[in-house]
C-alpha cells in the first residue's frame, strides 16, 4: 500500500464511521446528543481526515463523568458490552464500552507476528495489569487466536501507585516480589513458549530466571516509557539476544500500535493500527498543527471504529514525529515519553 | 576532542545509547559526553557483585594500601586516560574541566586536588585509626590472633555504593579507603561532576587496583534509587529529609547538614581575639561548603564584639575570576540555589532577632551576587538572639555562621546535633561533659579548628564498621 491509498483508506474509514455514529439509527446517544448541540453535522462537513480538526479534543473526564450507555450505539443494541478502564487511584475510574474491538486488534497484531518466536499453538503468560483492563481479555485472545492458552498473573498498578505516592517502596518492593514469584512458578512449571509484560516486571523476571533458558522465544512488552538504551538493554541482556521483543504502545482507547523492526539505534517507532487508529503529534501549543518529523510534539489519538469513536483525544505522551514506512505508509511516534519529561517529575512506570 | 564517559561495569566500559552533554556552567561550550546507565542495568549488575571482592582479595590489604598511597600520587601528578577514545587528561585538564562544570575557582580545584592527595596518602593511618590499631592483615585471613584474642571480621556487603554530590569534589575522599578495605565501589556521580570520581578510578587502576572493583554509573533519580536499594552498603550525602529518610536503615550512611560549631569557653572569652583566624578558617575553609565548616559560634560574651570582627574579616573574600589565584569563594551552577539559600536568610531576618552583620559591613549591597553566569553568597555573619532562631543553629553551603551568646553551662544543652565541634576551652568539667554527649559527633578540645582534621580519626561514621562486623569465630 502507498501512502496515498493509505490516506484514501483512512479517509473512507472516517466516512463510514461517521456515518454510523451520527445517524439516528446506529449512533450512541452521546454523539447524537452532542451534533444536536453543536450546530453542524460532521457527516456533511468533514469530507476527509485533514477536517478532524472540525472536533475538538475529546475529553477524557466525559468517560468517568457519562454514563457508559450514552457510549453504547443503537446499532449495538441488544448485545452486552464489555466494560473496561482506564488509570485512576482514587474514585471512579475512566471506562470505556467495547464489544469485538480488542479481539480485531489482536488479530491484527497476531499477523504482525513472526511464528518463529511467537510460534502457533504455544502457551502464553501474561504478568501485568488484569482486573478490569482490557489487556486481560485481549492477551488471552492473542494466545486463543494463535492456538494457545494464557496464564495470568495479576498486578494492580493502583496499588503500586499509592504506594509510591506515600513513599512505601519496601512495600513495592515486596509486591513486586510477590508478583514476580508467582510469574516464575508458572513459567517454571508449566509450557510457556510467550510472555506479555511491562518493562519493568521483565527486567525483574529477567533477574530471576534466564528467559529464554525457560523457553520463552518471544516476548510483547508495552507499558512504560522504552527509551533506546533500556531496549537494547532488554534486548542484549534481559533476553539474552535470543528471546524477540517485540514493543508495543497502546491503550484501552486506542488499541495496539505496533514497532516497526529494531535496528542497531533501538529506537522504538510505534504505528497506529490505522485506519482503526489515528495517531498525529502535534504542536502542544497549537495542536491544530502537525509537527514536523524529527521533532517532539504531543501525542493526539483518534479512534474510528463502530463500537467506539473518539477524536482528536490528547495522550499524556509527548513523541517525535516519524516518517511512514513501506510496511505502515502513515506517520509514526517514536521515543514516546510522558509529556513535559523534560521539563517535570513524572510519576510513571509503576509496573 | 570532547570525550565521551563511558559506565563502567564491574571494570568494564559500556557505552549506552543515552548520552549527554555536559556543558560550561552558565550555558557554555560542550565540555564531555557522559553516557548514562539506565536502572534496570544497574540493577542487573548489582546481583552479583563478587567479581570485584574476588578480585580484590587476589591482594593483600598491605598491597592494597601500597597501592592507594600510589594513587595519590597518580592522581595529583600523571596524565590517566578520560572517556572512551584513550584520551589522556593531564592535572590540568582535569582541573579546567571540573572549574568549566562546577564552575569551582581554580585555586579551591587545586586546593581540593591536595586535599584527596593527602586522603590517598593516609590511608595507612586511616585504616589504623578506623580499626582501632588492627594490623590490616586482619582482612587477609579468615581469623586473625590480636594480642591472644581471636578476630575475625565479615564483610557486610560485596560492594559501598555512594551516591556523589555535583558540588564538592573533596567528598570523594570517603569512599577512598573502601579499596584498601577489600570492598568494591559503586559510584553514582552528580551529573556535573563525574571527573573527580572517575580520575580517582583511573588512579587507582593505574596504580595496580584490579579494575573490576570500580562500577561508575552515571543516571538519573531511578538509577540512584537502584544503588540504594540494592548495594548492602551505601553513602549518600543530602539535606535533613534524606537523612530522616534513611536515619533508621543501617544499610545507608547519609552525610547531610553537620552543624558544625565553635563552643568558647568562659576560661578563654577574653582572649577572643587570639581564636579569631581559627574561627575564620572554620567558617571560610573550602567556600564554606564542608559540613565541618562552623556554622555556629557559641560565646558567653563578646558575641557583637566578635560578630563584628568577623564580618570585617569576610569581607575581603569576594567574588572574583575563577581562574584569580586569589579565589577563594565558590559559585552556584545552579541559580536555584542560591536563590534559595538568600530566600531563606531573608525570611529569617524578617522574623526578628537577627541582623546581618555583614550587610551593614556592606553598607547593604546584596549577598546575593551574579558574575560570569555563576551565582554568589557573600560571606554572611548574622547575630542571632537565640540558638533557637532560625538563623541560629542551620547551615549553607556558603561561608555562613551565627554568633550567638548563652553561658557556658548552657551550652552543652542548647547545641543540639552537632557533627564537629572546636571547644576552645581548659575547663577540665566542661570538657569532660562534651566528651559524653553523645550529641557531638567530632570534638576538637582546645585551639583548633572545626575542619582540623586527623586522619586516625574517624568522619561521620566509621567505614571500617560500615564495611564489616567482628563475629565469633572458635578455632579448635
Amino acid at each position: 500500500m502507498t501512502s496515498d491509498e493509505a490516506r484514501s483508506q483512512l479517509d473512507e474509514r472516517l466516512e463510514e464511521i461517521l456515518a454510523w455514529h451520527f445517524d439516528e439509527e446506529t449512533g450512541c446517544p452521546f454523539w447524537l446528543h452532542w451534533k444536536s448541540q453543536a450546530g453542524w453535522d460532521p457527516r456533511k462537513e468533514v469530507k476527509s481526515f485533514d477536517d478532524i480538526h472540525r472536533f475538538d479534543h475529546f475529553q477524557d473526564e466525559w468517560l468517568r463523568d457519562e454514563k457508559n450507555e450514552r457510549f453504547v450505539p443503537r446499532g449495538m443494541k441488544g448485545r452486552p458490552f464489555n466494560v473496561f478502564e482506564t488509570g485512576g487511584t482514587t474514585g471512579l475510574p475512566k471506562q470505556r464500552v467495547g464489544w469485538d474491538d480488542y479481539k480485531h486488534d489482536y488479530e491484527m497484531f497476531s499477523g504482525t507476528l513472526a511464528d518463529e518466536h511467537f510460534p502457533p499453538g504455544a502457551n502464553w503468560i501474561m504478568v501485568g495489569p488484569t482486573g478490569p483492563r482490557r489487556l486481560r481479555l485481549a492477551v488471552e485472545h492473542l494466545a486463543q487466536f494463535r492456538g494457545g492458552s494464557c496464564y495470568h498473573i495479576d498486578l494492580d498498578p493502583r496499588w503500586v501507585k499509592k504506594l509510591i505516592i506515600r513513599k512505601q517502596i519496601d512495600e513495592v518492593e515486596r509486591y513486586q516480589r510477590h508478583v514476580i514469584d508467582q510469574a516464575v512458578e508458572i513459567i517454571k512449571h508449566r509450557d510457556i513458549g510467550c510472555m506479555f509484560t511491562t518493562p519493568k516486571l521483565l527486567e525483574a523476571i529477567g533477574e530471576r530466571i534466564s528467559i529464554p533458558g525457560a523457553g520463552i522465544k518471544g516476548v510483547f512488552c508495552g507499558g512504560t516509557t522504552m527509551t533506546p538504551q533500556a531496549v537494547r538493554f532488554w534486548v542484549e541482556e534481559v533476553l539474552e539476544g535470543k528471546t524477540r521483543l517485540v514493543p508495543t504502545y497502546g491503550n484501552t482507547l486506542m488499541g495496539l500500535a505496533v514497532s516497526r523492526p529494531l535496528d542497531e539505534t533501538y529506537s522504538v517507532t510505534y504505528y497506529a493500527p490505522q485506519p482503526r487508529a489515528v495517531l498525529r503529534v502535534v504542536n502542544p501549543e497549537d495542536t491544530a498543527i502537525t509537527m514536523p518529523y524529527g521533532e517532539f510534539g504531543r501525542v493526539e489519538l483518534t479512534t474510528l471504529t463502530k463500537e467506539f469513536f473518539m477524536p482528536r483525544f490528547l495522550e499524556r505522551d509527548e513523541a517525535i514525529r516519524r516518517e511512514p514506512i513501506d510496511d505502515y505508509p502513515w506517520d509514526g511516534v517514536g521515543d514516546v515519553r510522558p509529556f513535559g519529561a523534560m521539563e517535570k517529575k513524572v510519576v510513571e512506570g509503576v509496573y | 576532542m570532547i570525550p565521551t564517559i563511558p559506565l563502567l561495569r564491574s571494570g568494564s566500559p559500556y557505552c549506552s545509547l543515552d548520552v549527554q552533554s555536559i556543558e560550561a556552567v552558565g550555558g557554555g561550550d560542550e565540555v564531555a559526553r557522559i553516557t548514562m546507565a539506565n536502572s534496570g542495568l544497574i540493577r542487573r549488575d548489582l546481583l552479583d557483585m563478587t567479581r570485584g571482592r574476588a578480585a580484590l582479595q587476589k591482594f593483600s590489604a598491605s598491597d592494597l594500601l601500597d597501592i592507594t598511597v600510589s594513587a595519590g600520587d597518580i592522581f595529583l601528578h600523571d596524565d590517566l586516560p578520560v572517556g572512551q577514545e584513550g584520551q589522556l587528561q593531564s592535572p590540568d585538564d582535569y582541573l579546567l574541566s571540573l572549574a568549566a562544570t562546577s564552575g569551582l575557582p581554580h585555586a579551591l580545584i587545586r586546593m581540593n586536588m591536595e586535599r584527596l592527595h593527602g586522603v590517598f596518602g593516609e590511608v595507612p593511618t586511616i585504616f589504623k585509626g578506623l580499626s582501632r590499631g588492627l594490623p590490616p592483615e586482619i582482612l587477609d585471613g579468615g581469623h586473625f590472633l590480636d594480642e591472644g584474642v581471636r578476630l575475625s571480621f565479615v564483610p557486610t556487603t560485596d560492594a559501598l555504593g555512594v551516591i556523589l554530590p555535583s558540588n564538592s569534589p573533596a567528598v570523594n575522599a570517603l569512599w577512598i579507603p573502601a579499596l584498601a578495605m577489600k570492598t568494591p565501589v559503586v559510584l553514582k556521580p552528580g551529573r556535573e561532576e563525574p571527573w573527580t570520581p572517575w580520575r580517582v578510578i583511573q588512579a587507582f587502576i593505574k596504580a595496580g587496583a584490579p579494575a573490576e572493583a570500580f562500577s561508575f554509573y552515571p543516571a538519573g533519580h531511578d538509577g540512584s534509587a537502584a544503588i540504594i536499594r540494592r548495594c548492602g552498603r551505601v553513602m549518600l550525602f543530602g539535606g535533613d529529609d534524606t537523612v530522616s529518610q534513611y536515619e533508621n536503615d543501617p544499610s545507608v550512611e547519609v552525610h547531610g547538614a553537620g552543624r558544625s560549631k565553635i563552643l568558647l569557653g568562659e576560661d578563654e572569652i577574653e582572649n577572643w581575639r587570639d581564636h579569631l583566624d581559627l574561627m575564620i578558617r572554620s567558617v571560610s575553609a573550602n567556600s564554606g561548603r564542608s559540613c565541618i565548616n562552623a556554622s555556629c559560634i557559641v560565646v558567653p560574651r563578646y558575641a557583637d564584639e566578635i560578630a563584628d570582627a568577623l564580618a570585617d574579616a569576610l569581607l575581603g573574600m569576594s567574588v572574583r575570576a575563577q581562574d584569580d589565584p586569589e579565589a577563594s569563594l565558590s559559585g552556584f551552577a545552579n541559580p536555584r540555589m542560591a536563590e534559595w539559600i538568600n530566600g531563606a536568610i531573608e525570611e529569617g531576618l524578617k522574623e526578628g532577632g537577627a541582623r546581618d552583620v555583614s550587610l551593614e559591613k556592606r553598607d547593604g549591597s546584596d549577598r546575593y551576587v551574579l558574575r560570569d553566569s555563576m551565582h554568589y553568597m557573600l560571606p554572611t555573619i548574622t547575630r542571632c538572639q537565640s540558638i533557637d532562631h532560625s538563623l541560629g543553629n542551620t547551615e549553607f553551603l556558603f561561608p555562613y555562621a551565627s554568633v550567638i551568646e548563652m553561658p557556658q553551662s548552657e551550652m552543652l544543652d542548647s547545641i543540639g546535633k552537632s557533627l564537629a565541634v572546636a571547644a576552645i576551652s581548659s575547663d577540665e568539667a566542661w570538657i569532660e561533659s562534651l566528651i559524653a554527649a553523645d550529641h557531638i559527633e567530632r570534638l576538637n578540645v582546645g585551639a583548633m579548628a572545626t575542619n582540623h582534621i586527623e586522619w586516625d580519626q574517624p568522619h561521620e561514621g566509621n567505614l571500617f564498621e560500615f564495611l564489616y562486623r567482628r563475629r565469633s569465630i572458635q578455632v579448635a
